[in-house]
């Protein structure tokens, strides 16, 4: 391995290699060694799986809001052809990953540990296998030729690659649906636009790949290193960091040398070129979780990313090989995020190997195309052994987040060992690559402190199991932190929706305040409106009278003055008799119009008094 | 003598003068103690605890006029945390057993909906949209699931459903910690096959 790294080097030029010699590198505390189990599944080139009969295509498979879908049951889909927009700042879309029908658009089981649905776009496919037009943004270089070392060709990609603005080469990345492939699914296009913001120095490529059996990452770079040498440059120019690191572990010699001759052949076809790609490969000792984003950022540069934080704040973005790759398809084929590179290994496969299975292929599919035999099959584990969760059934689809199903044979499992009280022998904390303590947060999530475990910072767990490995008594520890933050989480969440609660509830109360008020300060001004106008009829009255009396003589005036009062108290009364009588008519009419209830059969009758009943009672309960 | 008797006049004053001033400037206007115990309070506005809302129930605890243990839908946790923060005993929930089967929210049957109003009028966080003679509809998001709506309604067309479990509100069980374990987190049978045994859903 050494060896093959000093050659590699010798290639190299020598301030080259006197830099790399001179790398330093540094450590993450705790960490486990683990048996690698790669070689039974990496010396396979990749082969593709067929197209499945039907493709089941889940609208959120990323970090995020979920796709809106975009087409209808019935239409006809392309490859290729957007079958959901992104919702939101962080979202993604989804594609078609084969020609056919859409049949459904409804609630499928999903790949997520709780086994439940979510909303799928399900497409019975064609033998057609048609491709809607895609638009690279720059026309692909055939990569054998690139590596044969046809400079000129080469040279027209490098100044299309500087040629393209940051914009674009970003929204080609955004409409593939590309996401973080490493297994966070973050939209890529969202991070490095934020990355770009933040003036990112140092671009790191994780090609670690540290969990024992999957090897998806590991091919990828054996067998299409051009590809993420390209994707990585992108990534770069678009971040617009100074350097770029590749971090890969030194279990997977091939995949180093095959990256090396990868940047060798692309700095030898840009001798012309002034820029230098300025990619370095560091090989990084194999140890688990060396290939978490901030135990490797921590092992290449030194820093630790802060509690709670993000790589962004030190001045540092990460990505992985495989979206890298994702992006150079994007740009250079104008292809979107449409499969996935995935290991299929275990116990029960006969042949372990990677397939590049397309997005939405049912995982039954891709076993039978394995040649597994169905009735072998005790176990299928999305994910490494150490951070992967069992899935309930294989009529699941295959999502952008499944790096590696894990078949295990039956008998192959021994029932798990019974968990042991804690012995406090702190094993858990010395593999905990967090530098946390996990007896101490275990009994606190035992006993639901919460507020003691956000203390010990629960939260800057990754979930990575080593303690869970290293504990001699079987506690079953990520389980615990998991369920912590669960809980933590929710009781902030209902806080939040309280909070919202009693601001609406003390809105209304002001506003129904607000509202009696206004009443009555209406009330107030009618009334005083009525008595003005009262007081000045009277006046009026007042000095009709006064008038009257000087213009007539005096024992008219007596008179005329009484037979007017007669005749206005006669009037009045009038008045009040025909509206009475006016009102009887009315009450007749309406009992008239009102005989469509007679002549009822008896269960309608029964309905009503019913609902008459009810209404009594809801009346009383008021 | 008389200077002594001075000064302390003097202090004496000068202090008065000084705390007359600060409870003028920093007049708290409500009882700290009942806006912890309203920060506490599920703010569902529900009125089972026979007060007029949650702010009127935390007044009540504060003033030491009613029990902890009042509110279904706080549960028991609530009456934990009110213990903790009152310093009292923890007292057992005064309800049915089954009063409080997990979060719900009020759903309108749109075509028994005869657009009456009165459940408008009924909902304490204003959730309901609709207007007279118009169908109307519960804002799912705001709803407290109080179950306020559904006695005045005339017609009967308010449903509560219980909230649905979806990928995105599911939460990991707790562990089980007992001799039979099925929920190890990571087993390893042997070097050569390392697989993970993870939580039976």
């Amino acid at each position: 391995m050494k060896q093959s790294i000093k050659k590699n080097q010798t290639q190299q030029s020598l301030a080259d290699s006197i830099k790399a010699g001179l790398y330093k590198l540094w450590s993450f505390p705790g960490g486990i060694k683990l048996p690698g189990n790669k070689s039974q599944s990496n010396h396979q080139p990749i082969t593709s799986a067929k197209t499945a009969r039907q493709l089941v295509i889940p609208l959120n498979q990323h970090i995020g809001q979920a796709a809106e879908p975009v087409v209808q049951v019935g239409d006809k889909v392309l490859k290729g052809q957007v079958l959901g927009h992104a919702h939101g700042i962080i979202s993604a879309p989804v594609h078609a990953s084969g020609s056919g029908i859409v049949t459904a658009i409804e609630e499928r089981p999903i790949p997520h540990p709780s086994g439940l649905s979510a909303l799928c776009v399900v497409i019975d496919t064609d033998d057609y296998e048609q491709c809607v037009e895609y638009t690279p943004l720059i026309r692909e270089n055939k990569v054998s030729e690139a590596q044969a070392g046809e400079t000129r060709e080469n040279s027209a990609d490098e100044q299309s690659i500087t040629a393209l603005s940051n914009e674009q080469i970003n929204s080609q990345i955004a409409d593939a649906g590309i996401v973080g492939l490493g297994g966070a699914l973050f939209p890529a296009a969202a991070k490095l636009h934020t990355a770009e913001k933040m003036h990112t120095d140092t671009l790191i490529i994780n090609a670690a790949e540290c969990e024992p059996y999957i090897t998806c990452d590991d091919v990828l770079m054996r067998y299409r290193p051009e590809e993420v040498i390209l994707g990585i440059l992108l990534i770069k120019k678009v971040v617009g960091a100074k350097k770029c690191l590749i971090g890969i572990e030194d279990n997977k010699p091939e995949a180093y040398e095959a990256l090396l001759s990868a940047i060798s052949g692309y700095t030898h076809a840009h001798k012309t070129a002034q820029t230098e790609p300025q990619i370095e490969i560091i090989p990084v000792p194999a140890r688990y979780p060396a290939g978490g984003e901030k135990q490797l950022i921590q092992v290449l540069t030194g820093k630790e990313v802060p509690s709670r934080g993000l790589p962004m704040d030190i001045g540092i973005i990460c990505h992985n090989v495989a979206t890298a790759a994702a992006v150079y398809q994007a740009v250079y084929r104008g292809e979107p995020l449409i499969s996935r590179i995935v290991t299929i290994t275990g116990g029960a496969v006969k042949v372990p190997q990677n397939m590049e299975v397309p997005i939405g292929t049912p995982i039954r599919d891709v076993l039978t195309q394995a040649g597994l035999n169905e009735e072998k099959i005790e176990k299928v584990i999305m994910g490494g052994p150490m951070m992967g969760f069992a899935l309930p059934s294989i009529d699941i689809p295959v999502t952008k987040a499944t790096n590696c199903l894990l078949i295990s044979e039956k008998d192959e499992l021994t029932t798990p060992p019974p968990a042991m009280p804690c012995i406090r022998c702190a094993r858990c904390s010395d593999s905990c690559p967090m530098s946390l303590l996990p007896q101490q947060m275990y009994l606190y999530a035992k006993s639901r402190e919460l507020d003691k475990l956000q203390e010990y910072n629960l939260f800057d767990c990754i979930e990575c199991g080593c303690c869970s490995y290293a504990c001699p008594s079987n506690i079953p520890l990520v389980q615990y932190y998991r369920y912590a933050k669960n809980e933590i989480n929710n009781k902030t969440q209902e806080r939040n929706k309280a909070d919202l609660a009693r601001k609406r509830h003390e809105f209304r109360e002001e506003r129904l305040e607000k509202a009696k008020l206004a009443k009555a300060e209406a009330a107030r001004l009618r009334k005083e409106k009525l008595a003005k106008k009262k007081a000045l009829d009277a006046e009026k009255a007042k000095q009709e009278e006064a008038k009257e009396a000087s213009s007539d003589d005096k024992s008219d005036s007596t008179a005329s003055e009484k037979s007017a009062a007669n005749t206005t108290a006669a009037n009045s009364a009038d008045l009040i008799q025909e509206a009475i009588a006016r009102a009887k008519i009315k009450k007749a009419q309406q009992q008239s119009q009102r005989k469509n209830t007679e002549n009822l059969t008896e269960d309608q009758q029964n309905q009503i008094d019913e609902a008459n009943e009810r209404r009594s009672k809801n009346s009383q309960i008021e | 003598m008389l200077s002594g008797i001075l000064a302390f006049i003097a202090l004496a004053s000068f202090f008065g003068l000084v705390l007359g001033l600060a409870s003028v400037l920093f007049k708290v206007e409500s009882s700290p103690v009942v806006d912890k115990i309203d920060a506490l309070l599920p703010q569902t506005q529900c009125g089972q605890c026979s007060f007029a809302g949650c702010h009127p129930y935390a007044e009540a605890i504060a003033a030491g006029e009613a029990p902890i243990n009042l509110c279904p839908p706080g549960g028991d946790n609530l009456i934990q945390s009110l213990a903790d923060l009152l310093d009292v005993e923890v007292l057992q929930m005064d309800a049915d057993e089954d009063a409080n089967q997990g979060p719900t929210v009020a759903v309108i049957i749109e075509d028994t909906c005869i657009g009456c109003t009165l459940c408008i009028q009924a909902c304490p966080v204003d959730a309901i949209l609709g207007a007279a003679k118009q169908m109307h509809t519960v804002i799912e998001s705001e709803c407290t699931g109080c179950e306020l709506c559904l006695a005045p309604c005339p017609v009967d067309c308010i449903e509560m459903i219980p909230v649905k479990q979806t990928v995105k509100n599911w939460r990991w069980p707790a562990p089980q910690y007992n001799a039979n374990n099925q929920a190890a987190e990571t087993i390893f049978t042997t070097l050569d096959h390392v697989l993970a045994e993870n939580a039976k859903p």
